[in-house]
């Protein structure tokens, strides 16, 4: 399984031809207390750039891009019941949504690990 | 000027602060060619507040007060007692003069009322939950259709909307769709004793995103919501109810618990007044929770302060403007908080008990009315059912007789040639409400004047 | 620093643990004034009420079947307990009859008393608005007369009086400009919105079916013409500046904006909520504006009341004016006024309304209370009004520059409200802090956080209905605040400290929102939050 950043701060694990994504440590930082998260429909087509969710804290809303483009095919619904899991464990419990990847030459120009890291320390 | 503090001893020391040699320094970025050098052309300089009053009481004398009439109009706004207490807290300054709630700390009188507030329409109309008001009826009856459509996402384009809705509540949402692309079933409406359920569940498809019916309707009807609700959600849209008549929900099953989805509603009879239109008073609930973040307009909501009290916010607002901006469930920004006070002061003095009496109170004058105006030659009644408002039909052009019964001070109603003036198949209709401020008196007159008129 | 009241009493360094001087908690959780109030809820029955009504009695029921047999769940008092309940909650408000209420943007001024009681006429309050027009002459008159003197303050050509708010006028104007270009088959798909704009710009554009794009402002706080310009083009529908400009500084550029605009075939949409800083100063008009709201809140003074009603009357160029809604007054040559509907709009030469943005006619009860208003001032009051505004906004720039950052106070003088930034605030004090604080000190906090093009933004109305004196008091107070958050007071972060609540959490609200009172056993009914919901 690997790993991948975009500079919108957002995570991708690729197993096979499935991607689950989710918000970084450090945008929940950002972000402050998560209150709620707007997930797409299952089945919803998304495309690399376009909005897929939506993440809110008290004063914001801030849209999750689509880091590939694909197929909604799952989506976590705990969120809906407990949304601060975004701030406790963003990398972990808190991922957003599965995806199918149907162009995987959209994973070129990602970030690993240690570049998304050194890019967050030149933010 | 009476309202304004500065001396010119002040405005001189505050400009030698600034250092400006006049005040006219402060406006030089308003470029020359744009000031304006003389007073505003024919309004007269200023006035005391006796004068001001005395022209405004001789416009207001230009006018037939509803009190110092036979009263029977109603299609949308209706004429009840509003107990004294309600005008007396909303003038409390605190009320009155305060602003929008966003410093809650200083701000919890308004909060605790709107969370009040809030709970009573739900409970009224059998939702899970109200906002905090909207402009009035007819606007909210709109964003109700436009939340449809969101919840839809787009992918359902058609709003069925009931013949019997407000023909002005028609017009809003005909006007609105126009620019969002939203195409609008309407139907005219037909003079029946019943309102036409089948036809209206007939135009039900697979694209309908919401179905639009009024609860009582505009000719005063009632009608089981079940079914349409039912056939409306077999094809996966929601059932918008609107009501105009809150005080019918004493007395009538609510939307909610015949499975509306949406309930919105004219609040104005309760605490508001008739003020000739408006302010009026929004009402807008949803019966489901999980709808809540896709409704549009404030809500208040409970919380905890520091210490752990019990305290109120505004939450949710991520749906609103000043936060989503173009992105926002709504461009609403205001609510109508005074009359959503007015509202809740009148409700609380009421209570269930009192709201179930007033609501019966209304009913039986109405169906007092009702027999008795069908004793009159040329009257048909034509409702089977009712709560306070019903139609007759005259034979004659009701909005002729109106007219005439209005110089004896007599307001018979509202002509459906007033509302619908491009179908003049109806134009006999007259729609007449009564309520517990009308007397058998006002009934006998208004027979009486109509016996004469149609004889 | 001098002292902030009158009577030279200056208040200590707010004490750091309070509660030592709160003395011992009470047993009804109330300390003297300040009473805790229980919700409706809890405190009535249904079998209560405050009203007198007869018993229902035994007759016909042309209900149709549909009896609410089921308890609603409204609970009622007696009216003295009705009475006290409101009577303690509007005690925990602020409000303009409480003290200064600097709300920038907001325009929070003396509400007369006299428009309370016009509005209150029982020929205004107490009419139909679907009577026959021979009997609310009068009420056609107000309105009418309104809009005479808003289209004359302004130098427009008409006015749609029907929208009910200034977000409604907004809409209204809007659609005006798209039912004009419609008209001349010409679908044009942005409308150009500063980044400083109220959020209801953005949204209206966006309901009324428009993309929506920022201009970018310039230095000094004011549009980028030059920006502008170069993105006009056959694609812009029109743009919507606010004037004076939510930085509150006047958009010099504002004709060559607006003939800009018109040379790239758009049209200018004025938000009018700051009108009231030049109010009998400078016509809009005069400016080339094609549409502006006038929220009568805030230049006429109409009542805020807790957040509405509002009353949003949008004035109209003469390439717009075909365009606006339907319903609306005219005069005819023989001195009566009309009401124009449907019906009747071809007669009156309307025949291309772009529609009906409500059931009625507008906000009446706002109508009688503006032109009160307006009379009280007449033509040089409302000037002074201006002046005065204006003339206190600058007075409190100047006064506090030197210990808060003004970012634009370099641009000149402001105009009816000062803007200050959080630069020089101590690391982890912020804004918000600051606000709190004055909480504490007995005023409303200003606007904050506002606009978006400032850093920590503080937004200062002091409006014209303010003495020298409560000037002064007020800025004695916001410089002793401000002097605590550069220095990195603690106290602050916990403030309000003498508040009816502390700090709200308003996390917990939105993550688990209560938004309707629960009975605690659940009667059936209506389903609660709770169970529906898993909550």
């Amino acid at each position: 399984m690997a790993r991948y950043f975009t500079d919108e701060h957002e995570w991708i694990d690729l197993e096979g031809n499935t991607a689950t994504v989710g918000i970084t440590d450090y945008a929940q930082g950002q972000l402050g207390d998560i209150v709620f998260v707007e997930l797409p429909d299952v089945g919803a087509m998304v495309e690399k750039g376009k909005d897929a969710a939506v993440v809110e804290s008290v004063k914001a809303a801030s849209d999750v891009y689509a880091p590939l483009s694909g197929e909604v095919v799952e989506v976590n619904e705990n969120l809906d019941e407990d949304p601060a899991l975004v701030n406790s464990s963003p990398e972990e419990d808190g991922w957003f949504f599965k995806m199918t990847v149907s162009d995987k030459s959209e994973l070129e120009g990602l970030m690993d690990d240690k570049a998304y890291k050194s890019f967050c320390d030149g933010l | 000027m009476r309202y304004l503090p500065l001396t010119d001893a002040d405005r001189s020391a505050m400009l030698e602060k600034i250092g400006a040699p006049d005040v006219d320094a402060l406006f030089v970025d308003v470029p020359e060619e744009a000031r304006l050098d003389g007073p505003i052309h024919g309004l007269p300089m200023h006035a005391s507040e006796m004068a001001v009053e005395k022209r405004m009481r001789r416009l207001s004398k230009k006018n037939l007060a509803a009190a110092d009439a036979a009263f029977f109009l109603g299609a949308g706004a209706y004429k009840h007692h509003v107990p004294a207490s309600v005008d007396h807290i909303i003038q409390r300054g605190e009320f009155l003069t305060a602003y929008t709630p966003y410093q809650p700390e200083i701000a919890q009188g308004t909060l605790q009322m709107l969370f009040e507030f809030q709970s009573q329409v739900a409970h009224l109309y059998g939702c899970a939950v109200a906002n905090a008001s909207m402009y009035d009826g007819s606007t909210a009856c709109w964003e109700a259709v436009a939340m449809a459509g969101r919840i839809a996402r787009g992918k359902k384009r058609k709003v069925v909307l009931s013949g019997a809705l407000h023909p002005h509540y028609a017009e809003v949402v005909k006007t609105m769709a126009k620019f969002t692309d939203d195409e609008i079933a309407h139907a005219r409406p037909a003079m029946q004793a019943a309102p036409d359920n089948e036809g209206l569940i007939a135009r039900i498809d697979d694209d309908t995103a919401s179905v639009v019916v009024q609860y009582p309707d505009i000719l005063g009807r009632v009608t089981d919501l079940a079914p349409i609700a039912e056939a409306a959600h077999a094809k996966g849209a929601l059932l918008i109810v609107v009501n105009t008549e809150p005080v019918a929900l004493g007395a009538l099953k609510s939307p909610g618990e015949m499975g509306a989805d949406i309930v919105v509603g004219e609040g104005q009879s309760i605490g508001v007044g008739l003020q000739f239109g408006g302010p009026y008073l929004g009402l807008f609930a949803v019966r489901d929770p999980k709808h809540v973040r896709m409704m549009p307009g404030r809500l208040c909501g409970e919380t905890q302060d520091a210490e752990g009290k019990r305290g109120y916010v505004l939450t949710l607002s991520t749906r609103e403007q000043h936060i989503r901006r173009e992105k926002a469930t709504s461009n609403i920004c205001t609510n109508s908080g005074l009359c959503a006070l007015a509202f809740s002061v009148h409700m609380t003095l009421l209570g269930e008990a009192g709201l179930r009496r007033l609501a019966m109170e209304n009913h039986r004058l109405a169906c007092i009315a009702a027999d008795r105006l069908a004793k009159v030659p040329g009257i048909s009644v034509l409702n089977d059912s009712f709560f306070n408002e019903f139609t007759i039909r005259l034979g004659t052009d009701a909005r002729t007789v109106v007219r005439k019964l209005a110089k004896q001070d007599v307001l018979a109603g509202v002509s459906l040639g007033r509302l619908f003036p491009e179908h003049a198949d109806l134009a006999d209709g007259l729609i007449v409400a009564v309520t517990e401020t009308t007397t058998e008196e006002d009934i006998e007159t208004l027979a009486a004047a109509l016996g004469e008129v149609l004889a | 620093m001098s002292a902030p009241n009158a009577s030279g009493w200056k208040p200590g360094t707010p004490v750091q643990d309070h509660n030592a001087m709160a003395g011992p908690d009470t047993v009804t959780g109330n300390r003297a004034l300040m009473l805790e109030e229980p919700l409706i809820f809890e405190i009535g029955t249904t079998e209560t009420t405050g009203v007198d009504l007869p018993e229902p009695q035994s007759g016909s029921n042309r209900l149709g079947g549909l009896d609410r047999s089921e308890k609603i769940g409204l609970p009622g008092l007696s009216e003295p307990e009705t009475i006290r309940h409101y009577t303690r909650l509007s005690r925990q408000n602020y409000a303009i009859d409480l003290g200064l209420f600097p709300l920038g943007s907001c325009t929070m001024k003396h509400n007369p008393r006299l428009n309370e009681k016009v509005a209150r006429m029982p020929g205004f309050a107490d009419v139909h608005p679907l009577q026959p027009v021979d009997t609310v002459r009068g009420a056609l008159e107000v309105v009418n007369e309104l809009a005479h003197w808003l289209i004359e303050l302004t130098a427009m050509h008409g006015v749609a009086m029907s929208p009910k708010a200034g977000a409604h006028g907004e809409l209204c104007g809007i659609l005006c400009i798209r039912a004009a270009l419609e008209a001349r088959g010409d679908a044009r798909e942005v409308i150009l919105v500063p980044e400083s704009a109220h959020g209801t710009n953005p949204a209206t554009a966006a309901f009324a079916g428009y993309r929506v794009e920022d201009i970018p402002a310039n230095s000094d706080g004011r549009v980028d013409l030059e920006a502008l310009k170069a993105r006009l083009g056959p694609d812009v529908a029109g743009v919507m500046i606010t004037n004076p400009n939510t930085c509150g500084l006047f958009e010099r550029d504002m004709k060559a904006i607006s003939d800009a605009v018109h040379e790239a075939g758009g049209f200018v949409y004025c938000d009018g909520a700051n009108f009231n800083a030049i109010v009998g100063k400078v016509r809009p008009g005069d400016l080339g504006v094609d549409a502006m709201h006038i929220n009568l809140h805030k230049t006429f003074s109409t009542p805020h009341g807790g957040g509405g009603p509002g009353s949003g009357p949008v004035v109209l160029s003469e390439a717009l004016s075909p365009y606006g809604p339907l319903p609306f007054t005219a005069r005819t040559k023989d001195g009566v006024v009309h009401l124009v509907e449907e019906e009747n709009a071809a007669e009156f030469e309307h025949t291309k309304a772009f529609g009906r943005m409500t059931a009625f006619h507008g906000q009446m009860g706002m109508f009688t209370r503006a032109l009160a208003y307006i009379l009280s001032h007449g033509a040089d009051g409302l000037r002074q009004v201006a002046e005065d505004a204006v003339l206190n906004a600058n007075y409190i720039l100047r006064s506090l520059e030197d210990v808060l950052d003004a970012p634009f106070g370099h641009s000149g003088p402001c105009m009816h409200e000062a803007l200050f930034g959080d630069k020089g605030f101590a690391e982890d004090v912020s804004t918000l802090d600051l606000a709190k604080a004055l909480i504490d000190e007995g005023y409303h906090p200003m606007t904050m956080y506002f606009p978006l093009v400032v850093h920590g933004a503080m937004l200062v109305e002091p409006t014209e209905t303010e003495s020298k004196a409560a000037l002064d008091q007020f800025i004695g107070a916001l410089r002793s605040v401000a002097e605590r958050a550069k220095a990195g007071d603690e106290s602050l972060k916990t403030a309000p400290h003498y508040a009816p609540r502390r700090r709200l959490d308003e996390t917990l609200a939105a993550r688990k929102p209560i938004l309707a009172w629960e009975e605690p056993n659940p009667p059936g009914g209506a389903p609660s939050m709770s169970e529906q919901d898993g909550r």
